[in-house]
């Protein structure tokens, strides 16, 4: 193990290396230099990863202390790394499916020019060094840094098009939501900090008897408060489909299989202390579920691939979150991996697909892709099977096991689970049959450019359609004689409360029923959606839908606008008028006044001698009285 | 190394030598080598100031009691310089800080460059002073003095309004400075007579003055005011953003970055230490005072459209903070406001440079008629984002461990400040991103087409800057380890 903590700090510094070099070299490089160093360093970080997992293996936990950020009397925090289960799996998640997503970028942006092409890779590089260091620290602190790290890669991709207004409006608002939760992530550093004087992972757990109930519950509460910012929960979720704008790569490795799953790894990561907030655990599954409806219910009317894709991450994410809530937090590990895999393939293919149709994103203009599209079609075929939740793929095994928890825990949290699971299958085979199925809908010009992308693009779908379809495997519940390898590998620094009593009776028929209602959604939406027309909506309910339930407008109206009004109030009426006005009154006060007393120096002896007078006859009366 | 046994020593170096560099501009001839001249005295006096990072001991703060070097200024007053490491860092600051002026702005055309050049180098010195003054009346001395040259620099070198807004500017803090001189002559009347010689001046007198809290409770007030116009907080600001708006940039780097500390500076020397009972007793009202002007300063620099305002206002929002960490008394309070005093006027700095070098080629600082300058001036693009970002302190930035340190100890003092002082952070979030899309990101228009990207010497000063931004945002500890002592000390009267 000495060996693998010796070189753990090259898995985040290869990726700053590619960073530096494709960032400072941008003018130089060739467009194929540039994708091999961006994908190689991560080719590298991964294979390092592997090796990682393969020594934690065993519960080993591993802390490689490198020198102090700060040190003071008061408290000192390390710049850390923290190597144990739990972190070496996010690590593969991350530079796997990165590397995969690099590979698919050198073809995807093959239109940008060198020093974009560079500046792109040199941004995707920066992006993993700051998630690896978001998983590895060994800190609450150096968690932080990563965390606001990826908050910035993720506002310099989504504004990568940086002339279109509307993109950077998108990353802006990306950034100032990012920080709302920051925010409270920050707050709750500090309660920490001012507690128990260290934010190191195990010196916390180790003397939580140190904190009083309110301070575990507004320490969690807190840090929920960021993950709501960093993995777009109500009431921060409006940020992420706004982040479409973005090249999809970055949308398939930011916005669905890495960045937006941080919240989920914090609150994981911090297990020990969630377990001893049973309020916060309430408000986390409410929210999770809340969140994981409303969006479904939202992505059922997007007519953007991407869009439907952003909804559905939104969702997804609210089902990890109600896995945590319910003490399930393996459950929402195992769906975060399952989830990286099959959304990533989803987005790859929806920009396949936006590749082929040249730029075209609006699924009412195809129709009929499968016939010239025959990879991407399959993979995604694959992605809609998992992500529905159909046996044996993996999403079928990671929402199993969230629905199993949230049923013991709650019976109406199960039902809403459930519908939404529904909802999942819906809106994600209307996309695939609305976009593959029926006919060609755009114009002619695209249809006779329309052909399957290179392979470059195409290898990684079908590998993570590979990993799509098997990776349920690696935590197959004992019902089916599985040997639960995940969770066993997770058991070390995940004290999970939620403990499956279900008899396997009961299970089979939860597991079959919700299979078989999901089978019949997906029908429902062949027979539905297999001859597409596109027509305006008419319904009131469907427009609200189309429309995002105007969350955004609602916004709009009650924070942009009135603290705009503020601003401006403040800024013409108080600090020109009140405080300045005051300011300059009293110079304007003294200039006056120095005015009046010059006019007692009237130069006439009568004025002087009365003035005096009147002097004599106060003094007197002071002396006489007081 | 004995002081007796040396003539000169590093704290006198670094306040004479600009001060003799800047009388010798004014005997030039040839306006155009006056540039090179001050440029080469700046980085001598970076010289020296990183000498006595190394070869000075370190002078025991408040226990200084034997003046290295002393000129008789007047009965019972001194001008004993020392360096503590508090004062270190800032003789550091605005050590570092010409040079890179000077260089930023060598493409700027000043008119009657000698003067204004010497002016500069005045303020230097004046600004040693104050950093280095061990003794109250040299104190006010140097206080003084580095206002004056920068009330000529702003009145001869201004914009349009200079004459209005240097006048105020002007007004404004020599009221404040008059109070604070009542306050020292009535300190100094109430410090013990040592050794027969009568009262004095000398800090370790006033440290150890007994007052009476009712003194203390109207004394303070006076001392505080002079330097809350100083920093500025709330509401003492209005003359900032007018000043700097119509200060030359030069000179604008001077006062943002360096003379704002002054306030803060003196609030750690010369209250803090002196009334610590009155310091207890008002902390509430004075970090309530600054929470307030940081919201407040963030949400007006929401609405404005000239570049140099929102930095005047985001500025207004930093100093708020770094005084509440002053008076939360707390050590990593107190070590986060030594770390960001530094900190904040590197970066400001940086922000002033980026806006000069748009405003010299376009003419224009208006955000509402710049854009697109990403496209034709990539380089200085980067150099800025990483300076803004610095400016809204990101980790891995400067300002992060800066603000890290002091929000903690707002925290400490009382979680609800903490949690309102914080929005300014997302307020900040909004004002600079604003800022970075209006100017650099979205189409060029005809005022910034003709924008061109930044000559050599102003790509590597920004890059120095965006290396001293990485290099303290990753490894601060140097920094923190040269104020420990300062902080130990001053944690020690409150506890």
């Amino acid at each position: 193990m000495d060996n693998v903590l010796q070189m753990v700090w090259l898995i985040p510094f290869l990726p700053l290396i590619g960073f530096l070099i494709n960032g400072l070299g941008r003018n130089s490089l060739s467009k194929r230099m540039s994708g091999i160093i961006g994908s190689g360093v991560i080719l590298f970080s991964f294979l390092l990863s592997l090796y990682v997992f393969f020594n934690v293996k065993g519960g080993n936990s591993h802390l490689a202390h490198y020198f102090n950020l700060i040190d003071i009397n008061s408290f000192t925090i390390g710049f850390d790394f923290q190597i144990d289960a739990l972190s070496s799996l996010f690590l593969l998640i991350i530079t796997g499916v990165g590397f995969l997503i690099h590979v698919y970028s050198t073809a995807y942006m093959h239109e940008e020019d060198g020093k974009d092409y560079a500046k792109y890779f040199a941004y995707l590089n920066l992006f993993v060094f700051s998630m690896l260091l978001l998983v590895m620290g060994g800190n609450y602190v150096i968690l932080f840094i990563g965390w606001e790290g990826v908050g910035l890669c993720s506002y310099l991709l989504i504004g990568y098009w940086f002339k279109n207004v509307n993109y950077t409006n998108a990353a802006k608002k990306a950034f100032v939501m990012n920080r709302i939760g920051d925010l409270g992530f920050l707050l709750a550093v500090f309660w920490l900090l001012s507690k128990l004087g260290t934010t190191n992972f195990a010196d916390v757990f180790a003397n939580l008897s140190k904190l009083s109930a309110t301070d575990i519950t507004g320490i969690t509460l807190l840090l929920f408060v960021g993950a709501t910012g960093k993995s777009a929960q109500i009431p921060l979720f409006t940020w992420l489909p706004d982040a479409m704008a973005g090249p999809t790569p970055v949308s398939a490795l930011i916005h669905a299989a890495t960045m937006v799953t941080a919240g989920i790894y914090m609150i994981a990561r911090s297990n020990v202390l969630y377990n001893l907030a049973p309020l916060t655990q309430q408000i986390i599954m409410w929210v999770g579920l809340a969140t994981a409806l409303l969006a479904a219910t939202i992505a059922l009317k997007q007519n953007d691939i991407k869009k439907v894709l952003a909804y559905s991450t939104v969702s997804q994410l609210g089902f990890m979150f109600l896995a945590l809530g319910t003490g399930n937090y393996i459950a929402a590990v195992f769906h975060v991996m399952t989830h990286a895999f099959f959304k990533a393939l989803l987005f790859l293919g929806s920009g396949s697909v936006i590749h082929g149709m040249h730029h075209e994103q609006d699924i009412n203009n195809m129709g009929g892709l499968k016939s010239k599209m025959k990879i991407t079609y399959i993979t995604f075929f694959i992605g809609c099977l998992a992500i529905a939740g159909i046996p044996p793929l993996s999403g079928f095994f990671s929402k199993d096991s969230i629905l199993i928890g949230a049923f013991e825990h709650n019976k109406v949290v199960y039902a809403i689970a459930l519908f939404t699971a529904c909802l999942t299958a819906f809106y994600m085979f209307r996309l695939l049959f609305i976009t593959f199925n029926g006919k060609f809908r755009g114009t002619e010009k695209q249809w006779n450019h329309l052909h399957e992308s290179p392979s470059a693009m195409t290898i990684p779908l079908i590998i993570l359609a590979v990993l799509s379809a098997i990776a349920g495997f690696v935590n197959i519940p004992a019902l089916f004689g599985g040997s639960e390898s995940l969770t066993h590998f997770l058991s070390p620094v995940i004290q999970q409360t939620h403990q499956t009593t279900l008899s396997h009776t009961t299970e089979y028929m939860l597991m079959g029923g919700a299979v078989v209602l999901i089978l019949a959604v997906i029908l429902w939406a062949y027979i539905k959606f297999k001859n597409y027309e596109p027509k305006e909506e008419t319904s009131a309910f469907g427009k609200t839908l189309e429309n995002k339930w105007y969350v955004d407008e609602l916004y709009n109206s009650i924070l942009v606008k009135p603290l705009q009004a503020i601003a401006a109030f403040f800024n013409t009426i108080v600090e020109k008028k009140g405080i300045d006005g005051v300011v300059n009154g009293v110079g304007k006060a003294v200039n006056y006044g120095s005015r009046q007393i010059r006019l007692l120096q009237s130069g006439q002896i009568g004025n002087y001698v009365l003035l005096m007078v009147l002097g004599i006859l106060v003094l007197f009366i002071i002396q006489l009285f007081f | 190394m004995n002081p007796q046994d040396v003539w000169i020593t590093f704290p006198e170096l670094l306040v004479w030598f600009p001060l003799l560099a800047g009388l010798v501009c004014f005997l030039f001839k040839d306006n155009s080598k006056v540039k090179s001249w001050v440029l080469l005295a700046s980085i001598i006096t970076l010289c020296i100031s990183f000498a006595s990072l190394y070869f000075s001991d370190d002078v025991k703060y408040l226990a200084l009691n034997k003046a290295s070097y002393t000129l008789k200024y007047m009965n019972n007053a001194n001008f004993i310089l020392g360096l503590d490491g508090m004062g270190r860092l800032l003789t550091l600051l605005t050590a570092c800080a010409f040079p890179i002026i000077f260089v930023a702005t060598y493409n700027t055309p000043y008119k009657r460059a000698k003067n204004f050049y010497g002016l500069m180098l005045l303020a230097q010195s004046g600004l040693m002073g104050v950093f280095t003054a061990m003794d109250a009346m040299s104190f006010y001395f140097f206080w003084e003095l580095a206002l004056i040259p920068v009330y000529f620099l702003s009145s001869q070198w201004g914009g349009e309004r200079r004459i209005q807004a240097t006048f105020k500017f002007f007004v404004y803090t020599f009221a404040g400075s008059l109070l604070m001189l009542i306050g020292i002559i009535y300190v100094y009347l109430h410090t013990i007579n040592i050794n027969g010689n009568g009262h004095s001046f000398a800090l370790y007198a006033f440290a150890g003055v007994r007052l009476e809290p009712s003194e203390q409770n109207w004394l303070f007030w006076l001392f505080f005011i002079a330097f809350a116009i100083k920093m500025p907080i709330f509401p003492f600001h209005t003359w900032q953003p007018d000043a700097y708006e119509q200060s030359p940039t030069a000179t604008t780097m001077v006062l943002s970055g360096i003379m704002v500390k002054m306030g803060l500076f003196a609030c750690l020397r010369w209250l803090l230490p002196i009334f610590p009972q009155a310091t207890i007793k008002f902390d509430t009202i004075i970090i309530g005072l600054s929470v307030i002007g940081m919201l407040y300063a963030s949400i007006i620099a929401l609405k404005q459209d000239d570049l140099k305002r929102l930095v005047a206002y985001s500025s207004i929002a930093h100093i708020g903070l770094m005084c509440a960490g002053i008076f939360t008394k707390t050590e990593v309070g107190l070590q986060g406001v030594m770390l960001q005093m530094f900190c904040h006027g590197i970066n400001i700095i940086g922000l002033w440079i980026v806006i000069e070098l748009i405003e010299r080629q376009t003419g224009v600082r208006k955000l509402s008629q710049l854009g697109g300058v990403a496209h034709k001036a990539p380089v200085l693009t980067i150099l800025l984002v990483v300076i803004a970002l610095a400016n809204i302190a990101l980790p891995l930035t400067n300002a992060f461990v800066g603000e890290f340190m002091l929000f903690n100890g707002l925290f400490a003092f009382n979680k609800w400040y903490a949690a309102a002082a914080g929005i300014s952070i997302v307020l900040a979030a909004v004002y600079t991103l604003n800022m970075i899309q209006k100017v650099f990101y979205g189409e060029e228009n005809s005022i910034t087409t003709i924008i061109k990207e930044i000559a050599l010497h102003e790509k590597i000063i920004l890059s120095v800057v965006v290396v001293l931004i990485f290099l303290m945002g990753v490894y601060p500890q140097p920094m923190i380890n040269l104020t420990k002592g300062t902080v130990e000390a001053l944690m020690l009267k409150f506890n």
